[in-house]
């Protein structure tokens, strides 16, 4: 994933961090940490922390952090070279129908990875000079919305979170349900809460994300990713990458 | 922040919300929001008002979650990095703070 990238420019002064979010617990994240084989800290993380630390609603998502420990750019949508979304992926042989429409659903979303790792290089070279760096007050203003209603989200997550480990799923549910209607917009409360409750099975267990058919009085939320992101628009599903130079007024 | 109790200790209080308690106030970067006196236990109450932190209780299961502070409306009130602590998959805690001294690219991914 990220590990060819790390290993063209750590030479020059980058490391890459990547944080692993799942409620479900390490064993999840270990089987993708296992196949990348990074050299960089990859690091796991049960309680959804990063996000909530630094303003994460979406996966996957990357931030920028100097020498001096200051964040130059917000959290905003980041693939690695050369992926883009979950498109470009062939769906094989027995496929479920349920799953073929999610694959064809998630190859409208648009996503600029080639744009994104561009802009980093930069950054990389020039530092604070880079047209990419962002100043203090425009990291803030960047960093994603966080009024009252977002962060009581957050502490109903978290509970939602405690509880789903503690094996009390009625009431992880309960609680997963509160941070959806409180911050609607936010993807990884979703993405989480939906993926613990999918039904399906075998290798797209997770994915799945939404009621079996003949089964739906059993989802236990309000909406599911396809017919969420449906509803929305594919191409509105990650904020578009916003790569305006700092110094340009429009910044 | 998951709470049986709203009084817990300072350190534990700082390593989960992010906040460090100085004689001046709870600040993060160059932001600092003056607290009444308190000791070593921190009145999370107090402090969750000050720093407009929710506090959600579940009767049920008698616990408390508090959420992350909502100044200025911004997911980031400073753009000084927060420190963040996490383990690998291997159980080894990792804190970003000892990658001072370089660029970092922190990238949120889940498996789901």
């Amino acid at each position: 994933m990220w590990q060819a990238l790390r290993e063209e420019l750590h030479p020059q002064g980058l490391e890459i961090v990547t944080v692993g979010m799942d409620t479900a617990g390490p064993e999840a994240c270990r089987p993708f940490i296992e196949a990348a084989a990074p050299t960089h800290p990859s690091l796991v993380d049960v309680g959804h922390v990063m996000a909530e630390r630094f303003g994460v609603v979406n996966i996957p998502n990357g931030l920028w952090i100097d020498e001096e420990g200051v964040v130059v750019r917000p959290a905003e949508p980041a693939f690695p070279p050369g992926r883009g979304a979950r498109s470009g992926r062939g769906v094989p042989e027995g496929t479920p129908d349920h799953m073929r429409e999610i694959f064809e659903e998630a190859s409208k979303i648009q996503a600029d990875p080639d744009a994104y790792v561009l802009a980093l290089r930069d950054w990389v070279a020039h530092g604070s000079e880079s047209r990419y760096a962002l100043s203090p007050e425009q990291v803030v203003d960047r960093s994603g919305r966080r009024d009252r209603s977002s962060a009581e989200a957050a502490a109903h997550f978290a509970l939602a979170q405690h509880l789903w480990r503690a094996g009390d799923e009625p009431g992880a549910v309960r609680h997963f349900r509160e941070a959806h209607r409180l911050q609607p917009d936010n993807f990884s409360y979703k993405r989480q809460a939906w993926s613990l409750a999918s039904p399906g099975t075998g290798p797209f267990e997770r994915f799945w994300q939404g009621p079996v058919e003949g089964r739906e009085a059993e989802w236990p939320y309000e909406s599911d990713w396809l017919s969420e992101v449906r509803a929305m628009g594919a191409e509105r599903y990650y904020p578009p990458l916003d790569l305006t130079p700092a110094d340009d007024p429009q910044a | 922040m998951i709470l049986e109790d709203l009084h817990v200790p300072r350190e534990r209080f700082e390593a989960e919300t992010g906040w460090a308690l100085k004689p001046q106030g709870a600040c993060r970067g160059e932001i600092c929001v003056p607290l009444p006196p308190g000791g070593d236990l921190v009145d999370v109450g107090a402090v969750a008002e000050r720093l407009g932190m929710p506090l959600v209780h579940d009767e049920e299961v008698g616990l408390w979650a508090l959420g992350p502070a909502s100044l200025e409306d911004r997911a980031l009130p400073t753009a000084v990095a927060p420190e963040l602590e996490l383990p690998d998959a291997e159980g080894a805690l990792f804190r970003l703070s000892s990658l001072r001294g370089q660029k970092v690219l922190l990238v949120a991914w889940a498996p789901y």
